[in-house]
């Protein structure tokens, strides 16, 4: 479903990703773990389409799209999803208007009729309550005053309201207390856990992964996967530090 | 007799558009004025008419605890002038709550000056501009505190996004203190659009020109949240998203 062929990546004319390879069949979760500044969120940056993050070799393919030559809303209406890792504040805008907006774009696009206003309320009303959050936090501007965990929370609400086909997860566990974690691990597995989608979880931790396993489990360093693995590299990880376990 | 017509060196018409003033003087000449009595109040929303050249001259004078609110926005394709000469008595409240919002080579500005006579009074003035093409937007304004205007409390607060690099705006608070006990605060500032907030909504599914609307709604959108008559906030809010779909 995704495909990625020898990456390559600069930002600010620096190579940060250096021939990634990587391939999620539909109906799989991968998780990527590497320490900090590996390129993890690079990559989810590259993938969706951020301007200043330059692709010098190498290719990706969505559903047997070149990604690369769609711009970012267009990888939206194709059915990718990025969670950020720092979610955006838009101060003035309320995230009812930002999401249907966008929600409504991206089926203008894909030829689907428009939500109504009635019909989106009770869609955002839904998926708010299925990650326990009151439907009166999105009556605010978009994640402004929103703390860290309530952040990530919102990026799920986001995605369960976008309904995508493919799941970009950057970190979207750091940051949340234990229930948090536990609703957004079982919000992933409803949004995502499909025949038919696939997700790239970057995560630094184990934890979320008990509720969310993982297909594969991939080690990036200094822009290159150094290892793959089941479900139990993600435990040798955590056990062992990157130093041992990738070594 | 009208009065006579203006000159750039007139600090207060030093941005103006002259040329596009010139053929429609004669009906502008007297400001208009209104008086609001001890106690009273008034409040107004100003929706552009549509013209190409829209002037609007008004002084106010607010009698003791009376107090005025008015929501404009000036949006002309070629020349827009708001223009307030406001006098406030003791215990008196002015707020303002504008934007300029101009594209192509259009001149949009608004120039107030807000004279603190009597004690405790209270103006807020509050301005936005969206600017595109090469369109000058400005906001000239002037707080006077006069002598014995104790406790006097004013603040101007002044933003101006500019969407394209020919695009100007001009911004000069300016004060004149003859009282030792007064608040007086201003803030100015000049941006570009954010390029994160713009990549998250484009990443959500928006098209460059619908997110670059969408974070201008919010940055100019919340200065009507205030405005009593809903019907009115309706109007001046669709006036002012149909004008920033246009410059975006
Ligand atoms: N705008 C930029 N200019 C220069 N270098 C950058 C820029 N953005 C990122 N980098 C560098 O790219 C490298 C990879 O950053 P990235 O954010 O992808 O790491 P990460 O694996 O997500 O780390 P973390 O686990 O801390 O989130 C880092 O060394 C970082 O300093
Ligand atoms: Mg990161």
């Amino acid at each position: 479903m995704l495909d990625i062929r020898n990456l390559h990546a600069t930002v600010a004319d620096k190579p940060i990703l250096k021939g990634i390879s990587l391939s999620v069949p539909a109906g799989e979760v991968h998780a990527i773990m590497g320490p900090n500044g590996s390129g993890k969120s690079t990559l989810g940056y590259v993938l969706s389409g951020r301007p200043g993050y330059e692709v010098t070799e190498g290719s990706a393919t969505f559903d047997g799209k070149d990604l690369l030559a769609l711009e970012p809303h267009e990888r939206a209406a194709a059915g990718l999803f990025l969670g950020f890792q720092y979610p955006v504040e838009i101060p003035g805008v309320s995230s009812l208007q930002f999401l249907r907006e966008s929600l409504n774009s991206q089926r203008r696009s894909r030829g689907e009729p428009e939500l109504s206003g009635g019909e989106f309320i009770k869609l955002a009303r839904e998926q708010a309550a299925l990650l326990g959050m009151d439907v009166d936090m999105l009556k605010r501007p978009v994640n402004v005053g929103f703390s860290g965990g309530e952040k990530k929370r919102a990026e799920m609400v986001q995605m369960g309201i976008m309904n995508p086909k493919f799941a970009i997860l950057d970190e979207t566990d750091s940051g949340l207390d234990i229930d948090a974690l536990r609703a957004v691990g079982a919000g992933i597995n409803r949004i995502m856990r499909a025949p038919d989608k696939g997700v790239l979880l970057i995560t630094h931790y184990q934890r979320l992964l008990d509720y969310v396993t993982p297909d594969k489990v991939h080690v990036l360093n200094a822009g290159r996967i150094v290892r793959s693995g089941g479900p139990e590299l993600a435990h040798e990880l955590e056990r062992e530090g990157y130093a041992e376990a990738a070594a | 007799m009208t009065a006579p017509f203006p000159t750039r060196k007139q600090e207060e018409w030093r941005y103006a558009d002259l040329d596009a003033l010139k053929p429609v003087w004669e009906q502008f000449a007297e400001p208009l004025t209104l008086t609001i009595g001890a106690g009273d109040s008034f409040e107004d929303v100003w929706v552009p008419t549509g013209d190409d050249v829209q002037v609007k001259r008004m002084s106010i004078a607010l009698g003791a605890g009376a107090k005025a609110r008015l929501f404009v926005l000036n949006t002309a394709s070629v020349y827009g002038r708001i223009e307030l000469q406001v006098s406030l008595e003791a215990d008196a409240n002015f707020e303002l709550f504008a934007a300029n919002i101009g594209d192509g080579q259009s001149t949009n500005e608004i120039v107030t000056n807000v004279r603190h006579i009597g004690e405790r009074g209270r103006s807020r003035q509050v301005v936005r501009s969206v600017l595109g093409g090469k369109a000058v937007g400005s906001y000239l304004g002037k707080v006077e505190v006069a002598r014995g205007a104790q406790q006097t409390d004013g603040e101007q607060s002044v933003k101006a996004m500019l969407l394209n690099r020919g695009a100007t705006a001009n911004c000069k608070p300016e004060l004149e203190i003859f009282a030792d006990d007064v608040k007086c605060a201003h803030g100015a500032s000049v941006g570009e659009l954010d390029e994160t907030q713009m990549f998250y909504a484009q990443s959500r599914g928006l098209d460059p020109a619908s997110a670059r609307a969408l974070l201008l709604e919010g940055f100019v959108m919340g200065l009507w949240d205030n405005v009593a008559d809903e019907a009115q906030r309706e109007a001046i809010c669709a006036a002012a998203r149909g004008a920033l779909r246009r410059v975006a």
